[in-house]
């Protein structure tokens, strides 16, 4: 796998950058091709998949659950008073539960998730590049993309929707706090009204989609961190660089998934 | 006489305008040490890492066991690299992983009936050559930078290679440890009859283990021949680089 080299410097020309990005993009997509010929492949290091998609889970579940909650809550509150304006109260559980679950609960679970892991996965892998541990796999003729990247790559792939379901309920947990502060409602009738609102389309492609968010997550942090160098600079330089262009790839996809749902199925 | 176990043949290698080494041959014997000397920046890790496949040259051949590593397959590569051992010189120990795991990772996956009580008797046996056998259950982060060194020195060498490229392995160890590393060094030739390429500046270890000596200067090998001669040497540059390094240690 050759990946092609960026230019850094304190100088860098409009061109400079534009090359950057060309070969940022060349670069992953090479990357997203070694992933897909390498994870078929034995050995399958299940273990490694396990410990990683823990380590994930502990370490973002306190932040997405608090920015779940709050989400829900202070979508509910600016739709409260705009939805009585127009007369519409009654379908408020039905409308925050449908924006929760079609796209605020995975988009912004999904950047969250970018923020907290793809950066984790760059510096960790760019502090093992340059530290010359991925070279001290090679010699030892372990491979070191299938043990450090296909199993990083999977645990992200795997956790993300399992997050984003744990966020839609939290959030609709904090939209119900909301409404019963301005108003009473009994959780019986919140409950059902949601779930009545909701219908199984609308959650299959929420969810769905959020299995490609993760995998951008993943890719791109290693795809960073395995390409880093240049001393300790070059590991910052990882993390930060895979953190927007995860956010950045994930804003994309969103888009281009959304219209592709739309197109199939546009009774959704 | 002893079959060659790696020839270099006219290899070059520069990055860009940088030419860091130029038609640089060497042959290196079975079960014979050959140390690397050169000043810093003179290419000597640059060289072990084309031996080991880790850079590619920009010309020459690089034949190990007569096979012409810039011609095989990953495949087949690998399975020349499992039968060889490479300490870097900064230790490359895994950081996320213990003495133990870092031990232990390449024995599990070069030997797949390997029992775990055979990794850890080998583990604990190979800890015990480079005298840390109380480091067993500390992460690389919480060990000085000689440990380090003797846990990487550890860990290329327990899957019993039979050729080792040291890159430094006594840089920043006193001299003590440095001499014991040295006679371990000179013992795994001994008793496995294990083939070495030994870069290194200190020439204490150098005279323990040299059977022959290459002197990497300006991109070529300036200088061949056993330690006494090169130390000896009138040659201004040898006399010059000799006389720091006696200094030194
Ligand atoms: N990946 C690389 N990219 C660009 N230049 C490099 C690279 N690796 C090494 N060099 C250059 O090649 C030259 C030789 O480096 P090398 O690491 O082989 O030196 P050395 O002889 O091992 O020195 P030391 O004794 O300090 O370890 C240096 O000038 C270095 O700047
Ligand atoms: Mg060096």
């Amino acid at each position: 796998m050759n990946l092609p080299k960026h230019k850094y410097g304190r100088r860098l020309s409009y061109g400079d950058y534009l090359y950057n990005f060309f070969a940022t993009l060349t670069g992953l997509t090479i990357f997203n091709w070694e992933f897909l010929k390498q994870a078929f492949l034995p050995p399958y290091e299940i273990s490694e998949v396990k410990k990683h998609m823990t380590e994930l889970g502990v370490k973002t579940l306190g932040i997405v659950s608090i920015t779940g909650f709050i989400i829900g809550l202070v979508l509910a509150m600016q739709s409260q008073p705009v939805m009585q304006r127009f007369g519409a109260g009654d379908f408020l559980p039905g409308m925050v539960s449908l924006s929760v679950v079609r796209e605020l609960g995975p988009v912004i679970t999904a950047l969250i998730f970018a923020g907290r892991v793809s950066s984790g996965i760059g510096a960790e892998l760019g502090s093992m590049r340059v530290t010359e541990q991925i070279d001290a796999m090679e010699v030892s003729a372990i491979n070191p993309f299938k043990y450090l990247v296909v199993t990083r790559v999977i645990a992200t792939t795997m956790i993300l929707p399992i997050l984003t379901i744990y966020v839609i309920i939290i959030a609709i947990m904090g939209a119900y706090i909301a409404i019963i502060i301005v108003e009473p409602m009994s959780f019986q009738y919140y409950q059902n009204s949601v779930v009545q609102s909701i219908e199984f389309g609308d959650f299959i492609p929420g969810v769905a989609k959020t299995f490609v968010f993760g995998y951008i997550v993943g890719l791109v942090g290693s795809y960073k961190g395995y390409s880093a160098e240049g001393g300790t600079e070059g590991v910052g330089r990882a993390s930060t660089t895979s953190v927007v262009l995860a956010s950045l790839l994930i804003l994309v996809f969103d888009m281009v998934l959304v219209k592709i749902t739309l197109w199939l199925w546009p009774t959704l | 006489m002893a079959d060659t176990i790696v020839k270099v043949e006219n290899l070059t290698k520069r990055f860009e305008e940088l030419l860091v080494l130029e038609n640089v041959s060497i042959e290196v014997l079975h079960a014979e040490n050959l140390i690397v000397f050169g000043k810093s920046g003179s290419g000597k890790s640059v060289l072990l890492k084309c031996i080991i496949g880790l850079m590619k040259p920009d010309s020459g051949d690089i034949l190990i066991n007569n096979q012409n590593i810039l011609e095989l397959s990953l495949k087949q590569l690998n399975r020349v690299r499992k039968d060889i051992g490479f300490l870097f010189q900064g230790a490359a120990l895994y950081d996320s992983m213990t003495v133990r795991e870092n031990l232990s990772f390449t024995l599990k996956r070069h030997f797949e009936e390997i029992t775990q009580k055979q990794i850890d008797d080998k583990v604990k046996y190979t800890l015990e050559l480079v005298s840390l056998e109380e480091a067993i259950d500390k992460m690389p982060s919480e060990l000085s930078g000689g440990m380090k060194k003797r846990i990487g020195l550890a860990r290329s060498i327990i899957t019993d290679p039979a050729l080792m490229l040291y890159d430094e392995p006594t840089t920043g160890l006193d001299p003590i440890t440095s001499k014991e590393i040295s006679e371990l060094i000179l013992n795994l030739q001994k008793k496995l009859n294990m083939t070495s390429i030994v870069v290194t500046h200190d020439l204490i270890c150098a005279e323990i283990i040299a059977d022959r000596v290459i002197f990497l200067k300006e991109a070529h090998v300036a200088y061949e021949g056993n330690i006494d001669e090169l130390i000896k040497s009138k040659d201004p540059f040898l006399k010059n680089f000799f006389s720091h390094e006696i200094i030194k240690v």
